[in-house]
């Protein structure tokens, strides 16, 4: 038992502090390191540059392509899944250098390496590294473990086994019992569910508040509460509410006449609880996007539409909906996304008890953090995130939606 | 003009939708009507959290939907500021999440700076990046993360969790913080720079006064990310029992054997009170810079 002594408030102040320190350190070193390097290497990138202009830009952009996916492979190839360290490691100067190589055989050194870009790359620079340490190299990390059978019998030096683990997400169970088609299945049915129920949801409330009115600011800050909550304690006190005893859900279902529910127990009411709590969690996100979004859309443009003798349904088909597309469209892929990766919600509700609860990404948690089967898991991870990219994809493309964001 | 509806020809679908300015009575009363019941339901659920916690401590399990028991007490309250490690978790989180928030918003400040004001080689695949990772299913990170934690001694301290956390957040950061600088005129920078200013003091008084909105909106974004986060706190300090955050210690009131039900309620009314209110007391700038940056003006 440990107390909030200054004894206590000292020490995580003086850690905490120290990391940040650290970071900071960190940063202006990368800073003053690019600062005084970057034109030394322009002056270089210039150089070979001249050196290399007969070969063409293409052969050029060829080859440093070439070199750099080289430098990836090398790296994959060297982060070491097991214990023991890799038999490659000692070679990563080999990746380093070929990275180098490609990078300025691209005929876009010299643009990069310009003095008018050294202050956007600096700017860079610190969310660079830090996306590279935390996500890049987790990722690669995980991709050379998906080709390994890295599990509790081989932890200390697990072995190359190819394409074996993407071909057992689709052929063996992914868990103890359940395959992977069936928790993709209920997936998508617990993203669509959610997803309709947010927007139409979300809609409705949003159509009601966009007006004149009162207590307009008391309804959208009450309505506004399951979104400030924090997560993880909404979701854990909608599993006690959904308690077969005391909870309040089965209370009221009593007091009206009906057979009270085995919420935790029962698959099917277990999905519909975990159902329940994420569209009560996710309402008023969607909301407080579209009212934004109503309150943009000028009002002359229904005057107009009135005068055309337009009915509201018409008006809200054709001046609503329309305007409304490019606020909806980016919050719709977003609340796809999220809903799809939920974990809070499916892990608190169901506590890792029912296998057959369980979305991918609860599924991906149990079989990684429960069976420890990290092989198995991390190919069934880069199954889960190309569905979601390539649900995105599409949806953009369909949409339009994300046009000209990336310009 | 003869054939604008008068209020008469409208039908009631258009009356009732229409966000009008002479709505009738009735269609007021159901307005609120609607309005009440959906707020009931948005708050239910708390108002029992709040109930649960004041119950004394033998009717914590009871079939009562009285929102106030009938013999109140802080009892619970007392118990989880007194005689737990709860001030503790909280201070840890606290400590830790005002750091990593900080972190999160300057590295995301300059990044979205540069993808919003330069065209650079590499720009749109790292635009395109920045959203794939949105993509990546959380438990897939937990791994690697922790490895690479150990190999590095990094696992049952602060220290990792505040380097992991002020990265996390970053990508969507950035995405709100670009398509709001979008929306912020060049010229104004333009003219500081005709002035003699250089580039990045025009975005040091200049763009970032301006975002001030979206700033603080991505802010809120990193604290909530940090201080509700539940799976990254427990696959790194998850033995460490004075290190843990407030979540860890709520989940563990709610364990899967015993269910504290008083402890658990009350920690998480004293939890929720404080960042409900941020929340709320900032929920207007939340949506003028959620959507601002969307539909970029």
């Amino acid at each position: 038992m440990k107390f909030l002594t200054p004894d206590v408030i000292w020490n995580s102040l003086r850690e905490v502090g120290s990391t940040v320190l650290f970071i900071i350190a960190g940063t202006v070193l990368l800073e003053v390191l690019a600062y005084f390097l970057w034109s030394p290497l322009g002056v270089f990138s210039q150089a070979v540059d001249q050196l290399l202009k007969p070969l063409g830009d293409r052969v050029r952009s060829l080859l440093a392509g070439l070199a750099v996916v080289a430098a990836v492979v090398l790296v994959v190839a060297m982060v070491s899944p097991g214990q023991e360290p890799s038999p490659l490691a000692p070679y990563w100067p080999v990746a380093a250098v070929l990275f180098l190589i490609g990078l300025f055989i691209s005929p876009s050194a010299t643009v990069i390496f310009g003095w008018r870009l050294r202050l956007p790359y600096m700017l860079l620079m610190p969310a660079l590294v830090g996306l590279l340490l935390l996500v890049v190299y987790p990722l690669l990390w995980e991709l050379n473990v998906s080709f390994t059978n890295l599990n509790p019998r081989h932890f200390k030096s697990p072995d190359f086994i190819g394409l074996k683990n993407y071909v057992e997400v689709f052929t063996k169970p992914v868990l103890k019992q359940v395959m992977f088609f069936p928790v993709f299945l209920r997936t998508i049915l617990w993203t669509v569910i959610n997803v309709v129920f947010h927007v139409s949801g979300g809609m409705a409330l949003a159509l009601l508040l966009n007006r004149k009115m009162r207590l307009r600011g008391l309804y959208r800050t009450l309505l506004i509460f399951p979104w400030a909550i924090p997560q993880p304690i909404a979701c854990l006190a909608w599993r006690g509410e959904f308690h077969y005893e005391y909870g309040f859900v089965n209370i009221m279902l009593q007091r009206v006449g009906l057979e009270p529910i085995q919420w935790m127990s029962n698959p099917t009411w277990n999905f519909v609880a975990m159902c329940i709590t994420n569209i009560w969690l996710g309402i008023p996100f969607m909301m407080v996007i579209i009212l934004g979004g109503l309150q943009s859309i000028a009002g002359e443009y229904y005057e107009a539409a009135e005068i055309d003798g337009a009915s509201a349904w018409q008006q809200f088909r054709h001046v609503t909906l329309p305007l409304l597309r490019p606020v909806l469209t980016p919050a719709v892929i977003l609340g796809t996304v999220w809903t799809f990766t939920n974990f809070n919600v499916p892990f608190f509700i169901n506590q890792n008890e029912l296998e057959t609860s369980d979305t991918l990404v609860t599924a991906l948690f149990r079989s990684a953090f429960q069976y420890f089967n990290l092989g198995d898991a991390a190919a069934f991870a880069f199954v889960i995130f190309a569905i979601l990219l390539a649900f995105s994809i599409v949806y953009i493309r369909v949409t339009g939606g994300l046009k000209g964001a990336t310009e | 003009m003869s054939n604008v509806p008068s209020a008469k020809q409208r039908s009631a679908w258009e009356r009732f939708f229409k966000s009008g300015r002479q709505d009738s009575p009735f269609k007021r009363i159901l307005i609120h009507l609607a309005l009440i019941i959906s707020s009931i339901i948005a708050i239910y659920p708390v108002l029992r959290v709040v109930s649960v916690s004041l119950r004394p401590g033998d009717r914590l399990l009871s079939t009562s939907l009285a929102l106030i028991p009938p013999d109140a007490t802080l009892e619970a309250y007392r118990v989880v500021l007194f005689e737990k490690e709860f001030p503790v978790w909280v201070w840890n989180s606290i400590a830790i999440t005002s750091a990593t928030a900080v972190i999160g918003v300057v590295l995301a400040a300059t990044s979205a700076y540069a993808f919003s004001r330069w065209r650079f080689p590499g720009r749109s695949p790292g635009l395109v990046f920045l959203l794939s990772t949105q993509m990546l299913p959380a438990p897939m990170m937990m791994v690697p993360i922790y490895i690479l934690a150990s190999k590095l001694g990094l696992t049952q301290t602060y220290r990792g969790l505040v380097i992991a956390y002020s990265v996390t957040s970053v990508p969507f950061s950035i995405w709100i913080l670009k398509g709001y600088y979008d929306t912020i005129p060049r010229e104004l920078e333009e003219a500081a720079l005709i002035d003699g200013v250089s580039r990045l003091s025009a975005f040091w008084r200049i763009v970032l006064p301006l975002s001030t909105p979206a700033l603080a909106i991505v802010f809120l974004f990193n604290f909530m990310a940090a201080w509700s986060d539940y799976l990254l706190a427990r696959v790194m300090i998850a033995s460490e029992r004075p290190l843990w955050t407030w979540v860890l210690g709520v989940r563990d009131f709610q364990s899967q054997f015993q269910t504290q039900w008083g402890l658990f309620s009350a920690s998480s009314i004293l939890v929720m009170v404080p960042v409900v209110a941020l929340f709320l007391y900032s929920s207007k700038w939340l949506i003028s810079g959620l959507t601002l940056g969307s539909v970029k003006g």
